[in-house]
């Protein structure tokens, strides 16, 4: 068998069938969305940061796509409470594919990746880094 | 002797020309269903290309000496080959080579659009038409300020005629349609529709992409005034596509690439430009790519498009057939009988590009995404959809293992 099923391992398949932290938060201190226009797959993904307005303390995530993008976004999710902005900031997509745990092919990079940049990008319009509308990923 | 027009294909001698055929993947038999993305190549020619680099490699139309002289006549022919091939009685003068359709699309978006197009002029395209097109002429129309507007598709994947006849009015100046569509594989009434472009004094460009390689075509019968189609969808390379046009429309129009080989008389200050269809050929053409599509309509010759177009015709109709067995299964565009050789469909549980993803696994090849037609499935309301696509190697028993893969993929999903 070659890439394909292997990227279809337990973890993702049960990530995508019931994901982790769906949904929408109530007055989140930031929400922003991204995409992967040529596939279709959308995130969304809300954050609420403690006072310390640093650390992570709820995460929901929402959207629509592919079963790599919508477990990537599951998995992220689960990683990311209790983690600092800075900690966020240093995730590189590495850390995603290793979060997934299976070899992901060269195409399906960038659906693996999406929910990582959401987060990333989302997190800098907040510290206003910089301002753009929505995130995408190619 | 050449086989008669109702004559099955012979798919296992067929199969034999194309040595990629003979691949595996992961140890399994490639099943290759993404034909209206790219055709696969046949050794007749592969050899046309390896003769042309091995004996007569040179620079057409300037030089004097042997290999130029025979490099040159072969190009040149193949203009003449590709004209006959679809029924231009101008010959070579209404034949131009391009890179792609997609370039041939620009080219007269350029040429003629930029020159002849303003404010009040309108564009009709479809709801089906592939990015070439519709993309070309959206940015066209937002540079010349001409309207573009879209015949709208039923729900069955038809054309609405009416709505077609309501939108083509006097003020339409050019119609640009797919003959047939790459995602839904509708067939247009692309005579219709030229005559009642020219009812108004409008032109047409019809698409060929995906109805050359597929079907016998003839474009005075259609009556187009700019007709295109890509080499590589049609057992050529890539790099090498043709636009059709009305010798006297090509004759009024500018050239789109100046530079070397297009140019007749050149002073510091004026120049004078070459004949059709060189004219429009600027800079070194694609010479080995032009000689070898000549080969590939011998060879859909030699086989016959209207057996080729009956052999995919009862493809499609047999994976229509054993797609919608399944319920959890949608499948675009028009009813079995009544399609190209392709069908785009969506497994409910699954998105298409895991679908791909998981048939890559069962060795079948097929296309998952938006097809270069991310309008028309917004309005199919998908993202995304799977295309399986057929060509005359194929038999009903890849049809089958695609049909295992889908299988596959909806237990793992399940």
């Amino acid at each position: 068998m070659g890439l394909g099923s292997d990227m279809y391992r337990q973890q993702i398949l049960d990530h995508y069938k019931n994901p982790r932290n769906y949904g929408e938060l109530e007055d989140p201190t930031f929400s922003h969305t991204g995409e992967n226009p040529t596939c279709g797959d959308t995130i969304r993904i809300d954050i609420v940061l403690a006072d310390d307005e640093e650390t992570i303390e709820r995460v929901a995530f929402s959207g629509d796509g592919c079963a790599i993008s919508q477990a990537s976004a599951s998995l992220l999710t689960e990683q990311l409470r209790g983690m600092t902005l800075t900690e966020l900031h240093e995730l590189d997509r590495d850390d995603v594919i290793d979060m997934l745990g299976v070899e992901i092919s060269p195409m399906r990079v960038k659906c693996a990746v999406l929910a990582e940049k959401v987060a990333q990008d989302g997190a800098k319009i907040h510290t206003g880094e910089f301002e753009i509308d929505t995130t995408q990923t190619e | 002797m050449k086989a008669s027009t109702t004559d099955p294909l012979d798919t296992e001698r067929i199969r034999a020309d194309f040595p990629v055929l003979q691949r595996e993947i992961d140890g399994t038999q490639l099943v290759y269903l993404d034909n209206a993305a790219t055709s696969q190549t046949p050794e007749p020619v592969i050899d046309t290309i390896a003769e042309y680099y091995r004996t007569y490699n040179a620079n057409v139309h300037r030089g004097l000496h042997q290999l130029s002289q025979e490099a040159s006549v072969a190009y040149e022919e193949a203009h003449d080959r590709v004209a006959e091939f679809i029924g231009a009685s101008g010959g070579r003068e209404e034949i131009v080579f391009t890179k792609n359709t997609t370039e041939a699309m620009n080219l007269v978006a350029y040429a003629w659009g930029l020159a002849e197009l303003g404010p009040g002029d309108e564009i009709v395209l479809t709801q089906m038409e592939h990015h070439s097109s519709l993309v070309t002429w959206q940015q066209i129309g937002k540079k010349t300020g001409a309207e573009v507007n879209y015949i709208r598709i039923d729900e069955d994947g038809y054309l609405d005629m009416d709505h077609a006849r309501e939108l083509i009015t006097d003020d339409t100046a050019m119609v640009s349609v797919a003959h047939v569509s790459n995602t839904l594989g509708t067939v247009n009434p692309v005579a219709d529709l030229a005559d009642v472009a020219h009812d108004h004094g409008a032109y047409i460009f019809v698409d060929g992409a995906q109805s050359v390689p597929h079907q016998p075509v003839d474009v005075e019968a259609i009556d187009a005034d700019f007709f295109a189609f890509s080499g590589h969808k049609m057992c050529g390379p890539t790099g090498v596509g043709v636009l059709y046009g009305k010798r006297e429309l090509l004759e009024s129009m500018q050239p789109y690439l100046y530079g070397g080989s297009m140019v007749r008389k050149v002073t510091y200050e004026e120049t004078t430009f070459e004949e059709l269809p060189w004219k429009f050929e600027g800079g070194t053409p694609v010479i080995s790519q032009g000689i070898a599509l000549a080969a590939a309509c011998d060879y859909l010759d030699e086989i016959g498009l209207e057996r080729i177009q009956r052999h995919e015709h009862a493809l499609a109709q047999y994976a229509y057939d054993r797609l919608t067995e399944f319920d959890d299964i949608t499948v675009y565009g028009p009813p079995g009988d009544d399609r190209g050789g392709l069908v785009s469909f969506n497994l409910d549980s699954v998105h298409a590009h895991d679908l791909s993803s998981i048939l890559n696994d069962h060795a079948v090849a097929i296309r998952a995404g938006d097809h270069c037609t991310q309008p028309l499935h917004d309005t199919l309301g998908t993202a995304a959809s799977a295309r399986a696509s057929f060509y005359l190697y194929n038999t009903r028993e890849e049809i089958d293992s695609l049909i295992e893969g889908i299988d596959d993929a909806r237990t793992l999903f399940a």
